[in-house]
C-alpha cells in the first residue's frame, strides 16, 4: 500500500520547498561572501553579487597574528586528532572494564561518568584553568589535548559501555579458552568488534573538540597555538558590520567540517542516532 | 550471520579445547558469573581524569559558592549570602525564565519539526537521503559560525528586513536582535534551526523500526491518518521521543556559545541566560563566588531534568 502515488510527489515537492527555506541562510552566506565592498551596501541583502568577487577569501587566508586562519586550521586539526586519539584509547578500556566487572564498584564508576556527563563545565572553569597553569598546560596544544580528553571522556565510556552492554561475552570466552591473555582478547578481539562505538566517539568528540570555542579562548589565551574558532574570533572582531569579510572566514572555517560530512554522511546520521538509542 | 555460526565452530573446535586448557575446559559454561575480562585497574587512567577534571575542579568551584571570591587574591566564607542574592535579584530571576523559555521553547519547536520532517521524509520518497543530509546540515556547524549568519540575517540591513520591504510589510522592519522584545524570539529562532536536524534522525531511526504490517493493518481496519499516528506510530517511537526531548533538555538549558555570538545576552539582559550570566559573574565582572552560586543553581536544576529522564528511558518497556 506504500506505493509512489500523486500525493508522495506533492510531499516530496513540499519537503523541497521546505529544505530550500530552510537552508536560505547558506544562500545569503555564500552570496555575501561574494559580495566586494562597494556592493554590500548598494544591493539588496537578497540579491546576489553582480560582480562576484573572491578577494575576501585572499584576505582571509593571508591574515597573520592573532587571526592567523591557516594556523588556527592546523592546530584545530591537531588538537582535534589527539583529543579524538586519547578518547577511543581511555574511552574503550574503561567503558569495557567497568561494563564487564560484575564487582560492586563498577556499578558506582558508571554512576560517576554519568553525573559527570551533565555537571555544568562554567563552575569547574577557574579552578581547572588555575590547575592547568600551575602544571605549565596553558597554551600549548597538549594541555588542550588533556583538557578535552579528560572534560569529553565521560560521554566516550558512556557510549563505550552501552555498546559493552549489548554485546554478548561468547567471542571473549571462547579466545579465554583458546588460551589469549586478557590484552590479547582487548587488542584482538574485542576492540575491532567496537568499531561503530568508535565512530560515533569519533563523530560526536570530533565535532565538539572542533567547533569549541569557548575552552580554547581560555585556555589557548594570545598564544600562538590558536585554534580556527578563535582566530575567527579574532578575525571577526576587527570589523564591524563589514559581513562580506565576515562570511568569507565562516566559509574558510566551515567547509571542512561540511566536506567531511557530505563526505561520510551516512556514517555521521547512523552515529548520531545509534550511538544515543542505548 | 557470525553470531548465528558462533556455536558450531565452538562445536568444532571442542575436542582442542580440552588439550590447550586442561582442567578449565569444562568449567567455562556453566561458570559464566566468575570468569573475568580484563583487568580492573585498567579504569584507573579514566577514572582518575575524570576525577579531576569534573569532580576536583567542579567541587572547588562549589566550594567557592559559598565565599565572596573575586577570582584572585583572598576571601571570606559567607555561607547562603551569594543564594540570597540570587533569588532576591529580578535580573537573575529573569535569566532564570529565560534559561527555562529557551530550553523547552527549542526542545518543544525543534522536535516537532524534527517529527515532522522525519514523518515526510518516512517510507517512498524517492529523494529521502538528499533531503536528509540537507535537513542535517546546521547541526554539524559550530555555534559561532552559526551565530554570525544569523546575526547578519537579523540585521536591520539584512535579509529578513528586506525580505519584509519586499513583500509590502516593510513597516515591520526592526532591528531584530536590538529589540528587546524580539531578541530572545530571534534566539529561539537561531536554537530551533540549529537542532531541528539532530531530532529528526533520531525520529527517523525510530520510524525505521515500525513495522510497515501493522500500519497497514491499521488503514485497512479504517483508521485514518492521524489516528494510525495517535495510536501506531507514536507509541512505537515513544523511546525516540523520550532521548530525543530530554537530551535537547539538558544541551538547551545550558546553551551559551549562540547567545554569547548572537546578542551577548542583551538588549538589557532581554536574553541573559543562566550560562551567561555564569560567565560574567566569573570571569568579567570579578564575582567569582556569585557566579559559581549561579552555577550550582543551573548545576541542580540540569540534574533534575537528568533524573526525569532516567526515569522516562526505565518506564520504556524495551528496558
Amino acid at each position: 500500500m506504500f506505493r509512489y502515488t500523486k500525493l508522495t510527489l506533492l510531499r516530496e515537492v513540499g519537503l523541497w520547498a521546505l529544505a530550500l527555506v530552510f537552508l536560505a541562510p547558506f544562500y545569503f552566506l555564500v552570496t555575501t561572501a561574494l559580495k566586494p565592498d562597494n556592493e554590500l551596501f548598494t544591493t539588496s541583502a537578497l540579491a546576489p553579487p553582480t560582480n562576484p568577487d573572491f578577494s575576501n577569501f585572499i584576505d582571509v587566508l593571508t591574515a597573520t597574528g592573532n587571526s592567523n586562519v591557516v594556523m588556527g586550521l592546523v592546530n584545530s586539526a591537531i588538537i582535534t586528532a589527539g583529543s579524538i586519539v586519547g578518547l577511543i584509547a581511555l574511552g574503550s578500556i574503561t567503558g569495557y572494564v567497568i561494563s564487564r566487572s560484575t564487582r560492586r564498584w563498577s556499578k558506582g564508576a558508571y554512576y560517576l561518568f554519568l553525573i559527570a556527563i551533565i555537571l555544568p563545565g562554567q563552575l569547574g572553569a577557574v579552578p581547572l584553568y588555575m590547575g592547568a597553569r600551575a602544571l605549565g598546560l596553558t597554551g600549548s596544544a597538549w594541555g588542550l589535548i588533556i583538557l578535552y580528553t579528560g572534560m569529553l571522556l565521560p560521554l566516550s565510556i558512556f557510549l563505550y559501555a552501552n555498546f559493552f552492554r549489548g554485546l554478548g561475552t561468547d567471542y571473549e570466552e571462547a579466545a579465554t579458552i583458546d588460551g589469549a591473555s586478557k590484552s590479547q582478547i582487548f587488542s584482538k578481539v574485542v576492540f575491532p568488534m567496537m568499531a561503530p562505538a568508535t565512530g560515533t566517539v569519533t563523530i560526536f568528540a570530533g565535532l565538539i573538540v572542533w567547533n569549541d570555542f569557548f575552552t580554547s579562548l581560555i585556555f589557548l589565551g594570545g598564544s600562538a597555538n590558536q585554534t580556527l574558532p578563535v582566530a575567527m574570533y579574532y578575525y571577526i572582531g576587527s570589523l564591524v558590520s563589514q559581513w562580506n569579510s565576515i562570511f568569507a572566514i565562516v566559509i574558510v572555517s566551515m567547509i571542512p567540517i561540511l566536506a567531511l560530512f557530505l563526505f561520510a554522511q551516512k556514517r555521521f546520521i547512523q552515529g548520531f542516532s545509534g550511538g544515543l538509542k542505548g | 550471520m557470525t553470531a548465528t555460526m558462533q556455536p558450531k565452530s565452538e562445536a568444532a573446535e571442542a575436542p582442542r579445547r580440552g588439550k590447550r586448557t586442561p582442567g578449565t575446559g569444562e568449567n567455562t559454561r556453566p561458570r559464566r558469573g566468575p570468569m573475568q575480562f580484563g583487568h580492573w585497574w585498567w579504569a584507573l587512567p579514566g577514572i582518575a581524569l575524570v576525577f579531576a577534571i569534573h569532580y576536583v575542579a567542579t567541587g572547588i568551584g562549589g566550594f567557592f559558592a559559598f565565599t565572596n571570591w573575586t577570582g584572585i587574591g583572598s576571601f571570606k566564607i559567607t555561607g547562603w549570602t551569594n543564594f540570597e542574592a540570587i533569588f532576591k535579584d529580578p535580573t537573575k530571576l529573569g535569566a532564570l525564565s529565560n534559561t527555562l523559555f529557551l530550553a523547552f521553547g527549542s526542545v518543544l519547536l525543534g522536535n516537532i519539526a524534527g517529527l515532522v520532517i522525519a514523518l515526510g521524509l518516512n517510507r517512498v520518497v524517492k529523494t529521502r537521503y538528499i533531503l536528509r543530509t540537507l535537513f542535517f546540515m546546521p547541526v554539524v556547524l559550530s555555534p559561532l559560525a552559526t551565530a554570525y549568519i544569523w546575526k547578519y540575517i537579523f540585521d536591520f540591513d539584512g535579509p529578513l528586513n528586506a525580505f519584509l520591504t519586499a513583500i509590502g510589510a516593510g513597516d515591520q522592519a526592526k532591528p531584530w536582535l536590538a529589540d528587546p522584545q524580539w531578541a530572545i524570539w530571534t534566539v529561539l529562532v537561531v536554537l530551533v534551526w540549529s537542532s531541528t536536524g539532530f531530532a529528526m534522525v533520531i525520529f527517523m531511526a525510530g520510524l525505521a523500526g515500525v513495522p510497515v504490517e501493522v500500519e497497514e493493518a491499521a488503514a485497512i481496519d479504517g483508521a485514518n491518518l492521524w489516528q494510525r499516528f495517535r495510536n501506531v506510530t507514536l507509541p512505537a517511537i515513544r523511546p525516540a521521543v523520550a532521548i530525543a526531548t530530554t537530551l535537547g533538555i539538558v544541551q538547551g538549558l545550558r546553551v551559551f556559545d549562540p547567545i554569547m555570538a548572537l546578542t551577548g545576552g542583551g538588549p538589557a539582559g532581554a536574553t541573559e541566560t543562566l550560562a551567561t550570566l555564569v560567565y560574567k559573574q566569573a570571569f568579567a565582572l570579578g564575582n567569582f563566588g556569585g557566579g559559581a552560586a549561579l552555577a550550582l543553581v543551573l548545576a541542580a536544576i540540569i540534574l533534575i531534568f537528568a533524573v526525569l529522564q532516567q526515569r522516562l528511558t526505565r518506564s520504556n518497556p524495551e528496558d
